[in-house]
């Protein structure tokens, strides 16, 4: 008996699932396409390990390896060390410099600027992220590092006691502190557009709850806010992080580099290099196993902003402001 | 009437009594930027950016110690604050102008059309025995164009079949999904330099050393390329309302059927713009091209065999490693970065006009 009406209701009323090689074909594709997602960035790992481990097996005391980049390195991790001390004191600097003034765009275009203007306002923000890096690098070497001249002067001058801003002044201006000022520039669009994001996304009841209480705009935003935001904003400065650690082209044009760990930006021949700029500067003239050794680096700075990125995704889905209530704005807007 | 009136006035005046007049923050802002200019022209010390912080900083104090004075502390901070953001919001403008005008600056003295369609590099005269720079940037252009092309048509299906398999066949609890959602997001953060560096190896072990092409920076730029694609496409089919759906199923059109032509049609402007807007995205990558097409002064049209030269990378290497002649290599730099930021701009201008004109009316 109920076999046959269901038999009956699948025949009768449900005639479209019955499977059709077209849908078949749509679906197997789509699969396959987000499949190759994982395979993509599998292939990422398994390439850079398979070309990279040559050079950090190797025996660096003699061969190609002996004294590259005039220096007598004793391993792959020891020729890899102060490289990944240079590329994340750069980006620590963009950050400090970079994120605060994210965070009063986000703020300013999210709750003081005029509500039509605030989207042209995010839009011009958002040009920022389509100059190309090559742009602002060369921007960086005739703009950047003559206007920082005075400034490095001034900070020696008065706070050289603090080992960041020790002796001596680079009279160029290819400094880390030029370096880390351009890649703040370049990592605003992301902090801002992700901060801006959230800042929006705050309940407005609660904005205006506090309001009524007759707190003034800013408290307002210190207290309904803020505390809604602040694992947003954690993550967006980790994810600015990310991208100011893999930014190749502003620290290999502007930073005179040496492979050393330095505190000092201000300086000429004491910036710790970059993984990313050191890689762009000495792949061409590379030979194969030198190469590799860079390879081998390049694994090192995806191991480390792969880390970086899935920290901030974490944080965002694990304490962000309800990743349900987001998903609900979003389909209404 | 006019009794009520002035008992209404009394108590406005309860309710606005210490406040500072509504124009006190633009008047005090102008007073504070032409005091500063005036003490400095005076001192005979004026510079633009010191102008600018010290102004800012006198506006900041005058309102700040005057917002005290008047209407309390709580006020005084609610200004300062706001002159505060308004000026980190100011302060981004400054790079984004003085970035482009100094590239259209740099730039202009050697774009023409000659520079465009001409192959330039650095040529041996044997009759004058004399290396000759010509300016030309024709084989850059065209390598761009061929190698964001390929990248292109590889990542864009698999962008939109992976976004259309997140948003219309995968259940939100299954684990597929959810692991794709996330190193889709972790993708984007992928280094540029990283993903050309993965295209290297890939084709180092496949063709051996001689690795460099303008088809393996292809494969670097799909890495960049494909996660921003799956991210607006994602966002676009979300925005498609699921009445139509239903009412496409209720019809007994099959799935793959409404979705091709129901779904991917209503958000065909959103897709097409997200796409554009990633293409204008990778075409400025550097460092990826860099490192998996190398750089070349020659046209090479052949994006399976041989360096080639991009307008980002020919930027790069004219200013880092220039030939004899400086001024000409860095004048190349120069007209291949206005070039590219031209190329940026019209992509940009490109997608606007497609989500505008294309847009689906919705209500």
């Amino acid at each position: 008996m109920t076999d046959t009406t269901t038999a009956a209701a699948n025949g009768a009323v449900r005639p479209s699932t019955k499977r059709r090689p077209g849908d078949t074909i749509f679906l197997g594709l789509s699969t396959g396409a987000a499949v190759s997602i994982m395979v993509i960035l599998a292939g990422v790992a398994i390439f850079l390990i398979l070309k990279g481990l040559p050079a950090i097996t190797a025996n660096w005391s003699e061969g190609e390896l002996a004294g590259y980049q005039n220096n007598d390195w004793a391993s792959f991790w020891d020729y890899v060390g102060p490289l990944l001390w240079g590329s994340i004191w750069a980006a620590l600097i963009a950050m400090v410099l970079g994120t605060p003034v994210a965070i009063g765009i986000a703020l300013f275009i999210s709750h003081y600027a005029p509500r039509r203007l605030a989207g042209a306002l995010g839009y011009v923000v958002d040009l920022l992220a389509a100059v190309p890096s090559i742009v602002f690098g060369l921007w960086g070497i005739i703009v950047i590092r003559p206007f920082l001249l005075p400034f490095a002067n001034f900070l020696n001058q008065y706070f050289g006691w603090i080992p960041i801003f020790a002796d001596p002044v680079s009279s160029t201006g290819s400094t880390l502190f030029a370096g880390g000022v351009v890649l703040a520039v370049m990592i605003l669009p992301i902090v801002t557009s992700i901060t801006r994001e959230i800042f929006l996304q705050t309940p407005r009841l609660h904005e205006e709850a506090a309001l009524a209480l007759g707190a003034t705009r800013w408290e307002m935003i210190r207290l309904s806010v803020i505390p809604y935001a602040r694992s947003g904003m954690v993550s967006a400065t980790l994810l600015g992080l990310g991208r100011a650690l893999g930014e190749t082209m502003a620290i290999a044009l502007i930073v005179s580099p040496s492979l050393i760990f330095s505190l000092r930006i201000l300086t000429d021949g004491y910036n710790s290099q970059t993984i990313a700029a050191n890689i762009a500067l000495n792949f061409p003239i590379a030979t194969d196993l030198q190469r590799s050794a860079l390879i081998g680096t390049g694994l090192m700075l995806f191991v480390v902003s792969l880390a970086v990125n899935m920290l901030a995704r974490y944080i965002i889905a694990a304490t962000g402001p309800g990743a349900k209530g987001r998903r609900k704005k979003g389909k209404r807007s | 009437m006019t009794t009520t009136a002035p008992a209404a006035a009394t108590e406005q005046r309860a309710l606005t009594s210490g406040q500072l007049p509504r124009f006190i923050e633009p008047a005090l802002a102008v007073g504070a930027f032409a005091a500063v200019a005036v003490i400095m022209l005076v001192l005979q010390a004026f510079s633009l950016p010191g102008w600018l912080i010290i102004a800012a900083i006198v506006y900041l104090l005058a309102i700040g110690v005057g917002s005290t004075i008047v209407e309390g502390r709580r006020r005084a901070t609610d200004r300062v604050v706001r002159g505060l953001v308004t000026a980190a919001f100011l302060l981004a403008l400054i790079p984004l102008v003085s970035t482009l005008l100094t590239v259209f600056i740099k730039g202009m003295g050697v774009l023409n059309w000659q520079f465009v369609t001409q192959v330039g590099g650095t040529t041996f005269d044997p009759n004058t025995l004399e290396v000759v720079a010509t300016p030309g940037a024709w084989q850059a252009v065209v390598g761009t164009l061929i190698i964001t092309g390929i990248a292109a048509l590889i990542s864009v299906p698999i962008g939109i079949l992976a976004a259309v398999y997140l948003v219309e066949y995968a259940q939100p609890s299954n684990p597929l999904r959810r692991t794709v959602t996330f190193l889709v997001d972790v993708m984007t953060g992928i280094p540029s330099i990283v993903a050309g560096l993965f295209a290297f190896s890939l084709f180092a072990l496949i063709v051996g050393p001689k690795a460099f092409s303008g088809f393996s920076a292809s494969i670097a730029l799909c890495v960049l390329m494909i996660p921003i694609v799956i991210r607006s496409t994602e966002e676009m089919l979300r925005l498609v309302p699921a009445d139509l759906r239903e009412a496409s199923f209720a019809l007994g059109v099959p799935r793959s059927t409404t979705i091709i032509k129901i779904v991917l049609r209503t958000a065909a402007s959103g897709i097409v713009t997200g796409v554009v807007l990633a293409v204008a995205r990778v075409v400025g990558e550097t460092a990826p091209i860099f490192i998996a097409a190398s750089f070349t002064d020659s046209l090479n049209v052949n994006p399976f065999q041989d360096p080639m030269q991009t307008l980002p990378v020919m930027a790069y290497t004219a200013y880092s490693f220039p030939g004899k002649d400086i001024d000409a290599s860095q004048a190349q730099a120069w007209g291949a970065a206005l070039l590219l930021v031209i190329l940026v701009i019209i992509f940009n201008l490109i997608a606007r006009i497609v989500a505008m004109v294309f847009a689906p009316k919705t209500r």
